[in-house]
This record gives structure tokens, C-alpha cells and sequence, in this order.
């Protein structure tokens, strides 16, 4: 969703997915070495985080799926139950 | 059957022939009716000839638009006609407008044939545009029951499923359409495409004109921008799109054009929905479906039919009728741009093709209810005369399912196309990101767009160029005061 701009620091990160969350969105994080655009399905990073209530409960999983994959670009998305679709989609990590 | 010795015979009770003229309220004006689930409900603007009584006008066009003719026929008693005529069950005086009322006029579902939005047209919007007691006439909304739009397939894939096919989220769609539309050669037009694509567009689009003139025919043109396309993802790694227009003479060209779109791997082709025609453009829609080729639809022609407050088609129904033909995008004003549309009405449309479920509102211009019982949505297209300086104010507008196209506001920057579209682009993304942020788009618009200009020369360049472009003029049809339309006065602004 956001490529053109400077990558989103800590601070700014925070409030979308403080949005995120306002917006009844389930987040969700994948990982992949190398993007490509007709490639659909990313690594899941555990299961959507269902039980996510604040931010931290989010931020700590970005953190710790790129301390682990940290050649990897990382996404993170919200899932709308409602429409049956993702309302985001957000690159916040880059190797 | 059983009938008592007291009951007169049955065959005394039938109606006997009565040839002449009658009124049409007598057999078309029901206030007592109640509308069924399944009738298709139209809400009428009639301008009635001086001396013609309200219930007559509106009588005359449920009758000229159902069942009725002119005078009495014999074979009106061969069949049950209280099965299949139209009623005109409600008549309200439009406020502020003495010789106009809003007719509604209940039509059941047995007057149409499934599936076909020409048959649709040919009986609620024939002949009775034509009839000489009414001085002008305007259909401003259709209610469409459930039954009836089970019939339709709809649009080829809807939102949902272009945005999972593209991986775009969470942001309107950017496009742009090349010009000039006419004059280039094919190879000199790819440029365009490719150079827009690469500096962040989604879209690049041909132009309603752009079919297959002798300077650049379809093939040539078909054949570059999908390289120039195909270019542009490789280096982005996003999906990019241009929408070939392969609107043509007859449905053999526009076959073979889609097809070979499809052969090249166009992710989108193009249909000039209401000068091909309904017909055309429905098969068009479902061979969309059956390839799997996403359809823009462009609106051109509309307005000579929609713009007139007191006759033709109000826009809303044109819409409906093309959701049901089906489409994946579809233009739809820009509030803020060149073209004509009140900002009520038009969000009000962009309603009626998004959402599952839109509530009556006449302040709105929508005067019923109606359910769309799933069938997927529409993108709306805000094109024309558009540029950096609205992008807040349009995504405050439309939200997020909307494609928002810059032509001249990209291929009119200093720096070229590529710059034109980098800068669009971060205009857009600051934009949803400061909206993520919880700020007032409309009122913090500008602050957002110098911030995100501080580490973009070309947005910067962009914002400095049209700092003073706007487009402020008096919109020719508004809504009512209480709704539909009326000069009297404009509710939103």
C-alpha cells in the first residue's frame, strides 16, 4: 500500500496499526525472500492474530518474524470479515 | 368451482367489449394499490402539457409503458390484463416546481423478460419518452426486486475480486488516461503508458475515441502498451494495467480485439458501454467473465441523455442498469473535476454501486430502497480535470474502493509522465496514510500534501504547477429540495 513514501518509522507504524485495530480489521503478517508481483501467497507468520488487542500485541510480532527472516520482506495485513478481503495491505519490513 | 343459487353466473360478471377511447386513470391509476415484493417500482419526474390533469399524465405513462394502447382493443379481453398492467400507485408535487409531480408506478414481473437489461429499457423507457400529453419526462430511479436481479449475472468480478487478482489494498486505484488521445503513433503512445506506469500509476487508459484510427490502429497499439505494461511491473513489482478499448463497429471486431488483448496477457480491456450499445456491451461483459479479463466501462454518450433535470434518464438508473449488464469500474464524476455532478447525487451513485444494500433517501436523490441481494460491487471512476491538489479531498469523497485518473494531471507535469505519476502517487499515499493517522482530510489537506512534498521534488513541482486550477461552476441539474432535482437549490456545498 505505501511504497513511494519513506519507509514508516516505529512511531508511525504504531498508528496503523492502531487503525488497524479501530477499524475491526484482523491483522495478519507474511514474509517472502523475493516479491513478485503475480505471487499471491506470501509466508503466513503464525496464524492472523486473532487475539490482538493493542498495538503491542501487533508490533511485537513484526519485530519478531523480522528478527527471524531478516532478508525478508515483510507484510502486514488486515483481514475484513465483512467483505471477505484484506482492507490493508503494508510493507513494513525490507531487507 | 361451486357457486350458489344466490351467485349470478359467472360468464355475467365478465367485462364486456366497450370499444372507444377511455381514460387511462380508469384502468392505471390505483391509490389504493400496494406495491409486491417482486414489481419493479419507478419513480417518474412528469411535466404534464397545460390542461392535462396530474392522475392522467401519470396514468398514461404506467399504461404507454405496460399494457395500454390508445383505445380499447377486443383482444384486451382475452387475456387477464390486471396480471400485467402497470399502476401508477403514488403522485407527489415536486416543491418549488408547480407544472412537475413525481409518479410511482408499480410494473410486474411478468412485463419483462429475464436477464436482459435491453428489454428492460425497451418497455419502461420506449415509446412513452415520445408521448405528446407529456411536455418533457424523466426517469429518476428504478427499485430493481431480487427476483428479478437473480436473473442478472452482474459485473465480471467486482471489487473484491479485482483487488485480489491486482494485490491492492487498502487505497483507491490510480489511473490515467493518454493524451492526446488521437495522433500518436502506436510506439510513441506505449512510451506514455510505460512512463506513467513506472513513476506509480496502476492504469494507464485508452481514451472513449481510441478505437482503431488510421494513425494508430488496434493491433499496434495493443501490441506496445502490453510491452510497455509487462516493462513496468517488472521494474515495480506491481501489477499494472491498461485498459484496451476494444470497442468497435460490429461484435466480430470486438471479439478478435479482446481476444488478442487476452493473448498478449492484458489484465483489462475497455468498453464504451453506452455508445456499443447494452446488448453489445452485456456480451462483452460475459465473455470478461468467461476470460477472466477485468472491464472498464466508460460512460460516453451519457449525458445526452442524463443531464436535463426534466427529461431523459437520471444517471443513478443508468448506473444501476450497467452494474446488472455488468462491469468492474465505471466513471462516475469527480465532484471536484471538469464534469458535471452534484456532490449529494453523485456519492449517492457511487452508494448504489458498491454497497449490498442502499436506504431510500431523497435528499439523495434515491427514492427506494434497494438490495442487491451480493451481486459484486462496481468501482467508480473519478476522471477528468483532476490533480494533486484534490487527492485529499477526493479520497474523503470516495474512500478507499474508487479509481481515481489523472490524465492531464500526471502527463502535464514539468518533468514529464513518470514524475506527473510519482507525485499523484505520494499525494495518494500520504493521503491514506495521514487518514490511517486519524487526520481531517478535508480540513488538513493541504498540510498533508507540503509535508509529503518536503521529500518529493515532483509532488512539490506538481503542487506549485496547478496551485490555482480549479473548476467553479454552477452545476445544470441538481437535487430537489426535497429530493430528485430542481434549480431551486443546491443541498450540499
Amino acid at each position: 500500500m505505501i511504497t513511494h513514501l519513506p519507509q514508516l518509522d516505529e512511531r508511525q507504524l504504531a498508528r496503523q496499526i492502531q487503525h488497524l485495530l479501530d477499524e475491526d480489521l484482523i491483522p495478519a503478517i507474511e514474509y517472502v525472500r523475493e516479491p513478485n508481483p503475480r505471487d499471491h501467497y506470501w509466508v503466513m507468520w503464525k496464524l492472523p492474530l486473532f487475539d490482538a488487542r493493542v498495538v503491542a500485541d501487533v508490533q511485537s510480532e513484526v519485530n519478531a518474524c523480522a528478527a527471524a527472516h531478516p532478508d525478508c520482506y515483510i507484510k502486514l495485513l488486515g483481514y475484513d470479515r465483512q467483505r471477505q478481503t484484506r482492507a490493508v495491505s503494508l510493507v513494513v519490513h525490507q531487507p | 368451482m361451486t357457486t350458489s343459487m344466490s351467485d349470478p353466473p359467472a360468464a355475467a360478471l365478465r367485462d364486456a367489449y366497450r370499444p372507444g377511447v377511455h381514460e387511462y386513470r380508469d384502468a392505471y391509476y390505483d391509490p389504493g394499490y400496494g406495491p409486491a415484493d417482486t414489481d419493479i417500482l419507478a419513480a417518474f419526474r412528469v411535466t404534464p402539457q397545460p390542461g392535462v390533469a396530474q392522475e392522467e399524465a401519470a396514468a398514461a405513462v404506467a399504461a404507454e409503458s405496460s399494457t395500454g394502447t390508445w383505445t380499447t382493443v377486443w383482444s384486451d379481453l382475452l387475456t387477464n390484463l390486471d396480471r400485467f398492467r402497470a399502476r401508477c400507485y403514488r403522485i407527489e408535487q415536486v416543491p418549488g416546481q408547480p407544472d412537475q409531480l413525481i409518479a410511482y408506478i408499480a410494473y410486474p414481473l411478468d412485463l419483462f423478460e429475464e436477464g436482459s437489461v435491453v428489454n428492460l429499457l425497451s418497455s419502461v423507457v420506449g415509446n412513452v419518452f415520445g408521448f405528446k400529453a407529456l411536455r418533457a419526462l424523466r426517469l429518476e430511479d428504478l427499485r430493481l426486486p431480487v427476483a428479478y436481479l437473480k436473473t442478472f449475472p452482474g459485473p465480471p468480478h467486482g471489487i473484491a475480486v479485482e483487488r485480489d487478482k491486482l494485490d491492492k489494498y487498502g487505497r483507491p486505484l490510480l489511473g490515467g488516461t493518454i493524451k492526446p488521445k488521437i495522433g500518436m503513433s502506436a510506439r510513441n503512445y506505449g512510451r506514455s503508458v510505460y512512463e506513467l506506469l513506472r513513476g506509480g500509476l496502476d492504469f494507464t487508459k485508452d481514451d472513449e475515441n481510441v478505437n482503431s484510427q488510421p494513425v494508430m490502429r488496434w493491433r499496434d497499439r495493443f501490441e506496445f502498451t502490453m510491452e510497455a505494461v509487462q516493462k513496468a511491473e517488472r521494474e515495480t513489482g506491481e501489477r499494472k494495467g491498461h485498459y484496451l478499448n476494444v470497442t468497435a463497429g460490429s461484435m466480430e471486431d470486438v471479439y478478435q480485439r479482446a481476444e488478442f488483448a487476452k493473448e498478449l496477457g492484458a489484465p483489462i480491456i475497455m468498453s464504451d458501454f453506452f455508445t456499443m450499445g447494452f446488448t453489445a456491451h452485456t456480451s462483452l461483459s460475459r465473455w470478461c467473465r468467461d476470460n477472466g479479463v477485468l472491464l472498464h466501462c466508460h460512460r460516453a454518450m451519457h449525458a445526452v441523455v442524463d443531464r436535463q433535470h426534466n427529461h431523459g434518464v437520471h444517471w443513478r438508473v443508468l448506473a444501476k442498469w450497467l452494474r446488472m449488464a455488468g462491469g468492474d469500474q465505471l466513471h462516475n464524476g469527480t465532484v471536484v473535476g471538469k464534469l458535471e455532478g452534484d456532490r449529494t447525487a453523485t456519492m449517492a451513485i457511487n452508494d448504489l454501486l458498491r454497497e449490498d444494500f442502499i436506504p431510500a433517501d431523497k435528499s439523495r436523490g434515491v427514492y427506494f430502497d434497494q438490495a442487491w441481494a451480493s451481486m459484486p460491487a462496481v468501482f467508480p471512476v473519478a476522471s477528468g480535470g483532476i490533480h494533486v491538489w484534490h487527492m485529499p479531498e477526493l479520497v474523503d469523497i470516495f474512500g478507499t474502493d474508487c479509481v481515481l485518473q489523472f490524465g492531464g494531471g500526471t502527463q502535464g507535469h514539468p518533468g514529464g509522465n513518470s514524475a506527473g505519476a510519482t507525485a499523484v502517487r505520494v499525494a495518494l499515499e500520504a493521503t491514506v496514510r495521514a487518514r490511517g493517522e486519524g487526520r481531517d482530510l478535508a480540513g488538513e489537506g493541504p498540510d498533508i500534501l507540503a509535508e509529503a512534498a518536503r521529500q518529493s521534488p515532483e509532488l512539490s513541482e506538481a503542487l506549485e504547477l496547478w496551485k490555482e486550477t480549479r473548476f467553479e461552476f454552477d452545476e445544470v441539474d441538481r437535487l430537489d429540495a426535497d429530493g430528485g432535482a430542481s434549480p431551486e437549490r443546491r443541498p450540499d456545498r
